[in-house]
């Protein structure tokens, strides 16, 4: 119980930090990438800090509201997640906050901001299947649902779920919003829709915005270093090891696709649920 | 028992009044005080048999037997005789078969077959009292006001409310008897009361349309019927009993009750909508709009899933189980893809509710003590959801002027109120911490403990369409639109009190469901499955779901709508004329902003969706049945 405290302390005051940095470098890796200098490691705290000092505007009354929601519901999913708990309630918890946040697009009743609204369902209807046919697969490997069971299950899931795991990689390229499936929002100023989702948002709801972003990216790459625990230091720095690797293979793939159409999205990632996640999961049920 | 006979008669005296008092002012009161008692009644027979648990009534009486059978050949000639009116000739043949069949049967064989528990009552039973009892009667009382709007509307037409007042209650009495019969025979008799009901109420305006699509519904639920009457006779013929009680106990005791346990889940799978069934149930919406909350929510489909719940014991891994499961399944997923491109809110509360009885139905298929509890959990919040949603949009109907999605744009500044109880419904079908979330959580679990992978893809693949269609319409629900007029000072008392109610029902199931398991549901399973005792969703994770809803209620009290922020107008390219609602296009002309949400026909038309699901839940149906009835034959 205390260690569950201490963690969920520790992800609420380090997530942040770790998130930021990791956008940060991700902004120097894709500069280097373009053959830019890029920005310094820090820049997205800056960014925040100079979003938290704008003028306070706002489309109508409630959208902060929703925001608001959204960002409290990504940290308590990060918070069930790194206390141990339930796969499945993470999940539900996540798709809870990722409502909110396309509930306050739509309740500015923008152009802009529905259409991302509207792409940002679909990529959630994307990706949704193999989410939760992750947690599944774990389940039926280690026999819990709960990250503190499967941490403690002894063997290495990554080779009985490989199939799990590629499928797992390949969506998690839309939970990051890289190219190119970065369909609702994005950070390239090149796409045909840049800001989308979050066209009128501004100031500090927008540095509230970036920041649930950093809390969300660290409990999914959080996914990633399930699929590689076993309890042992080997098992634990090999985790750690693939979650930057497979950060830096998003940044990779960001800067190497252009954006492709939504019916790309939804049939890839569900093509690669129903043959990959799927079968990986057949074969766990009759493994002995 | 006087409880179980006072719930069965008095809606039945309450109907033949309403049929015989035709000035509003009475009717008023009779439906408001009837409701009312049936209401009490049901809360009473509830605390009544609550510590009793389950218990057989002995009571024979051939009085009944002979009045009912009496009956049944009255119906059956008002079926032909209509079915040849219209020229729907297969109601007839089907009424012409069944009926005789029933009776030969009930002459011969079925006369020397002696029951002694006719009713019964056990604790799965008092929760179909408490929904239909409380759940029916509130939407009898709400279409009191409903319905006189809609004579308005309609104005210059017959005058048709007694015959639907009658058939409402009636209804009601129907589904009590449903739920507290044990002889299958007096199951069957009601079974078919419901079936002629909701005929009557669906062919209500008389409308072409609703003449064509009351009989497609009588036509469907009637070969249900057959494959009922069909398993009478096999239960009669090779097993000497009528007892629901002594086939299950048969079941238990490891004979093999596949035969007669497909027929009778076969019915259940056409009361219950599932596909190739579904598309009555679709059809069923051209009834005024109580009439669907009621088919969909306390009524007819939940006495579909009631009989495969009750069957689920002798369900599973046999042919008759794996066909129900797999019905089920297919049913779940093609009707939430279904629903994805509907823009008509009732058509998408019909997709939703056939997708979540799938999902009961696959439920009691895989027949396990953590599957039926989840099926079970799921018929209560469905219930109270989905009535409230059916009720909200019919409402909003009456009142905006129509029941498109896309007409429904900036509800939260027209009706607020109305609004919110909207989105709280909304919410509750697929929301964490909500109701239908956690039963569909436990289905979850179950369907993978139980080693159907199949049915865990669907699942995975049908909860992401669920989110889709229900977010998209809560999205229109929540956009606030410039300058709109508050209208909902224009609706009926009673509708906002019958509303109110059933958004204080969905918000309180989720609070009390811990109770309603531990009190009710798990010491029904528990002695429906001997042997079996599994906690089905973890407590901590309960305690967890209702912080979760403590939060949800909480964060909108303090914050929603409080800021002090300046509002500025919405980014239109910089052409925004000022008011949000128009800007200025390539010809200079001002020009009207429209949002339009997406429906992807090209995936997932629900003509195509339902073909698949037909031809797929069709072809599994059919074998099994051949494969079974060819072992017989």
């Amino acid at each position: 119980m205390m260690t569950n405290i201490l963690w969920v302390i520790a992800y609420l005051v380090l997530a942040p930090v770790i998130g930021g940095m990791l956008a940060g470098i991700d902004r120097v890796i894709t500069a280097r990438m373009q053959g830019r200098f890029g920005p310094p490691v820090l820049q997205p705290f800056y960014d925040v800090l100079k979003l938290t000092e704008k003028e306070g505007i706002t489309v109508n009354k409630v959208q902060d509201f929703y925001v608001l929601c959204f960002f409290i519901f990504v940290v308590i999913t990060g918070c069930f997640f790194f206390a141990g708990g339930d796969l499945l309630l993470v999940i539900f918890a996540l798709t809870l906050a990722s409502v909110f946040l396309i509930i306050a697009a739509f309740s500015s009743n923008s152009p802009y901001a529905q259409i991302g609204a509207e792409r940002e369902l679909l990529q959630m209807m994307a990706y949704e299947p193999m989410v939760l046919m992750t947690a599944v697969g774990f389940y039926m490997f280690t026999g819990s649902f709960r990250v503190s069971g499967i941490l403690s299950f002894g063997t290495m899931p990554f080779l009985y779920m490989i199939g799990i795991f590629i499928g797992f990689v390949f969506i998690l390229t839309i939970k990051f919003r890289k190219s190119p499936f970065d369909l609702s929002m994005s950070h390239h100023a090149h796409q045909e829709l840049v800001k989308g989702l979050t066209t009128e948002f501004s100031g500090k709801t927008l540095a509230l915005i970036e920041v649930a972003h950093w809390y969300e990216n660290i409990f999914l790459l959080g996914f990633i270093f399930l699929f590689f625990a076993n309890g042992t230091a080997f098992g634990t720095v090999l985790g750690l090891g693939v979650c930057l690797v497979t950060y830096f293979l998003e940044v990779l793939i960001d800067n190497s696709f252009a954006r492709m159409k939504w019916q790309f999205a939804l049939k890839s990632s569900w093509i690669i649920a129903i043959t990959v996640g799927f079968i990986n999961l057949v074969v766990l049920r009759f493994m002995p | 028992m006087s409880t179980i006979f006072f719930l069965v008669g008095f809606p039945l005296v309450v109907a033949i009044a309403l049929l015989v008092l035709k000035a509003d002012a009475i009717r008023d009161i009779v439906v408001r005080v009837a409701s009312v008692i049936i209401g009490v009644a049901s809360i009473y027979l509830a605390i009544q048999y609550y510590s009793i648990g389950s218990e057989l009534f002995d009571f024979q009486s051939e009085t009944i037997n002979s009045l009912m059978m009496g009956i049944e050949i009255c119906l059956a000639i008002v079926v032909f005789v209509l079915g040849i009116k219209y020229k729907k000739y297969l109601a007839s043949v089907l009424a012409a078969v069944q009926t005789p069949v029933m009776v030969w049967f009930e002459l011969t064989k079925g006369h020397s077959i002696e029951v002694i528990n006719n009713i019964y009552i056990d604790r799965l039973s008092i929760i179909m009292v408490l929904i239909i009892g409380i759940i029916g009667s509130l939407i009898c009382v709400y279409s009191l006001p409903y319905m006189k709007d809609f004579q308005h509307h309609h104005h210059g037409e017959k005058d048709r409310r007694p015959w639907f007042f009658f058939q409402l209650f009636l209804f009601l009495s129907a589904m009590f008897g449903l739920v507290v019969s044990n002889n299958l025979v007096w199951l069957y008799f009601f079974w078919e009361i419901t079936t002629l009901c909701s005929f009557f109420l669906i062919g209500y305006t008389k409308t072409k349309e609703a003449v064509d699509n009351s009989f497609k519904a009588l036509i469907y639920n009637l070969i249900g019927g057959v494959a009922f009457v069909l398993a009478i006779v096999v239960l009669g013929t090779y097993y000497g009993t009528l007892e629901l009680s002594t086939m299950l106990l048969f079941g238990s005791m490891g004979y093999s009750v596949v035969l007669p346990a497909a027929l009778l889940a076969f019915a259940g799978i056409t009361k219950a909508a599932q596909m190739p069934f579904s598309s009555w149930l679709l059809g069923a919406m051209v009834a005024p709009t109580p009439t669907s909350a009621l088919l969909h929510s306390s009524t007819m489909v939940k006495a579909g899933v009631f009989l495969i719940i009750k069957l689920s014991p002798v369900l599973g891994w046999n042919v008759a189980g794996v066909m129900v499961m797999m019905v089920g399944g297919i049913t779940f997923l093609f009707a939430s893809f279904s629903a994805i491109s509907q823009s008509n809110a009732k058509r998408v509360l019909a997709y939703s509710t056939v997708a979540n009885l799938g999902l009961i139905t696959a439920c009691a298929g895989i027949g396990t003590y953590a599957a039926v509890w989840a099926a079970v959990m799921l018929v209560i919040f469905h219930a109270v959801t989905k009535s409230l949603l059916f009720l909200c949009v019919g409402t909003a109907e009456h009142n905006i002027g129509s029941r498109d999605i896309e007409d429904m744009d900036g509800l939260f500044g027209r009706m607020p109120r109305l609004a919110i109880f909207m989105i709280v419904g909304i919410s509750g079908m697929f929301l964490a911490p909500f109701g239908m979330l956690v039963s569909k959580w436990a289905a979850m679990t179950a369907f993978i403990d139980s080693g159907n992978v199949i049915l865990v893809a669907i699942i995975c693949f049908g909860s992401a369409a669920t989110a889709f269609y229900w977010t998209k319409w809560l999205g229109k629900m929540t956009a606030i639109m410039a300058r709109r007029e508050n209208i909902q000072n224009n609706v009926h008392k009673e509708e906002w009190i019958v509303l109110g109610t059933l958004t204080t029902l969905t918000i309180a199931a989720i609070l009390l469901f811990p109770v309603i398991s531990s009190t009710i549901l798990v010491p029904y399973l528990t002695s429906v499955f001997t042997g079996v005792n599994a906690a089905s969703l973890l407590s901590g994770n309960m305690f967890i779901m209702t912080a979760m809803l403590a939060l949800v209620i909480l964060l909108p009290l303090l914050f929603f709508g409080k800021t002090n922020k300046k509002i500025v107008p919405i980014y239109l390219s910089g052409t925004n004329l000022g008011d949000d609602l128009t800007f200025t296009d390539s010809m200079q002309q001002p020009m009207p902003v429209s949002l339009k949400n997406w429906y992807m026909e090209d995936y997932f038309s629900d003509e195509k969706m339902c073909r698949y699901g037909g031809i797929s839940s069709g072809i599994i149906i059919a074998g099994v049945l051949a494969i079974l009835l060819g072992g017989v034959l």
